[in-house]
């Protein structure tokens, strides 16, 4: 007996799965957002000359780098109400799954961003933030003005890569029930009694869209290196 | 203007400086120099607070620099410093780079701020420049925009470490005719170099540097005719030597 591929599922699908992609998007962007800066400053906490500040951002790296993302959603998930209620005495605070998703992603990528941008901040000379120093600038400015500007444009390439793994990495939220884009098409998918069409389908989605997004970064990379 | 006293400083158990001490009065060219490794960029790094000492003390235009209490960024603002591998932001247009300082530590207007370094280019000849990025210029180009960057600030005094060592020798005439310039306007300068033609022409004193202390410190024509030490005449007698 041979499977019979059925795709006339997906068309139907489609507003279902558009806002499925939205959803994932807006996760990712969100994420990304609030990872980079947070990133950014657990980067400037690793590198400060402040040794408590700089042992506590790099046990915050080290502990996220070393527990599994699905982990660190499941604990979010179940563990931020738990909190919010402890520290409020309200029981009744419903975080909802896109809410603790978004405080985990940000939170663990932060860690990755973070060593991304630590490693951009040290390609720049060191004789730059001591010409900042000498006009006047105090270390804030130096950071936001000189050195930074800087670190960003040489790590954009791996900024964005880290970024694509991100946007593959939020079809994990499937397990806390959001409709995601993977969530949505699984949805249609069990639905319809069509599980194999519908993750290929997904699979190609990814796929493209990432294999774009890469193509992009290199062309970028090339530009910048020129 | 800048006075050192006494100014010490270690790395570990390694004397980098010992027992420094000198002066630049206002309106004064003072030339440091001596064999690598003397100290010398440590110690002008040291005049605005770029560098840590452990004892002694420097202070410009009567403010501590080793004092915990001074406010760093507000001194270092009143100092203009500039660098041997020149160190123009790479991100921003010649007149960014000249602006920024003025804009954001000295609030001064942007329009203000790019008619002052408008004016600075054209002092230092490189006008046409102000829209390339540094990475377009020449290093004897870079380094007269690093010397109109840090003339933007209004400084009372100028810091040079080694401004000419990272040129080519054909850009360093152009570097040190602007340096030149700025001495004969009466420009308070502090100058690292081993250019002693420059030395001769327009320094007031020349300092000799040698193991981290300063053995000799010398009028200028006193320096060139008859160095005191044995250390000075051997450096004098290799680098005068062509």
């Amino acid at each position: 007996m041979t499977y019979e591929f059925d795709w006339s599922s997906i068309p139907g699908a489609v507003p279902f799965l558009i806002d499925g992609m939205v959803l994932t998007l807006k996760l990712l962007f969100l994420a990304m957002a609030i990872g980079i800066v947070w990133g950014t400053l657990l980067a400037l906490a690793r590198l400060s000359g402040v040794r408590l500040l700089s042992a506590a951002a790099g046990a915050y790296v080290n502990l996220f780098r070393s527990v599994p993302l699905i982990l660190v959603i499941f604990w979010f998930y179940f563990l931020v109400p738990f909190f919010l209620k402890a520290i409020t005495g309200d029981a009744g605070i419903a975080v909802g799954a896109f809410y603790s998703a978004l405080v985990a992603f940000a939170l663990f990528e932060a860690a990755y961003y973070c060593e991304i941008i630590r490693a951009g901040i040290q390609s720049v000379p060191r004789g730059q933030l001591a010409a900042a120093y000498a006009t006047g600038m105090n270390y804030g400015q130096a950071m936001r003005l000189v050195i930074l500007p800087q670190a960003f444009r040489n790590m954009l390439p791996l900024l964005l890569t880290q970024s694509i793994i991100l946007f593959q990495d939020t079809s994990l939220v499937y397990v806390i029930s959001l409709s995601d884009f993977l969530g949505a098409a699984s949805k249609v998918g069990t639905r319809d009694g069509r599980l194999a069409e519908m993750y290929l389908f997904a699979a190609a989605v990814y796929f493209v869209m990432s294999f774009a997004a890469s193509s992009l970064v290199r062309r970028l990379q090339t530009r910048f290196a020129t | 203007m800048i006075e050192i006293d006494a100014v010490g400083k270690h790395y570990g158990s390694f004397q980098v400086l010992s027992e420094c001490s000198t002066r630049v009065n206002k309106g004064e060219v003072v030339v440091v120099c001596g064999p690598s490794g003397s100290g010398k960029s440590t110690l002008i790094k040291c005049v605005n607070g770029l560098e840590p000492f452990q004892s002694g003390s420097i202070t410009v235009n009567g403010v501590s620099v080793g004092d915990r209490k001074t406010n760093l960024p507000k001194l270092r603002a009143g100092i203009g410093m500039v660098f041997q591998n020149f160190e123009l932001y790479p991100h921003m247009s010649v007149l960014a780079n000249i602006c920024l300082a003025q804009i954001k530590v000295l609030k001064r207007s942007r329009n203000k701020a790019e008619t002052r370094a408008r004016s600075l280019l054209d002092r230092v000849g490189l006008a046409e420049q102000a829209g390339k990025y540094p990475g377009q210029l020449s290093g004897g180009q870079q380094q007269r925009v690093a010397i109109a960057r840090a003339l933007a600030m209004d400084p009372v005094a100028m810091l040079f470490d080694e401004p000419t060592s990272a040129l080519d020798p054909e850009m360093i005439k152009e570097v040190l005719d602007v340096m030149v310039g700025l001495a004969q306007d009466g420009m308070t300068m502090m100058v690292v170099t081993h250019e002693m033609g420059f030395a001769r022409k327009v320094a007031n004193r020349v300092v000799f540097m040698d193991q981290g202390r300063i053995v000799e410190d010398a009028p200028t024509a006193e320096f060139f005719v008859q160095p005191k030490t044995g250390r000075a005449r051997l450096f004098m007698s290799k680098i005068l030597q062509h």
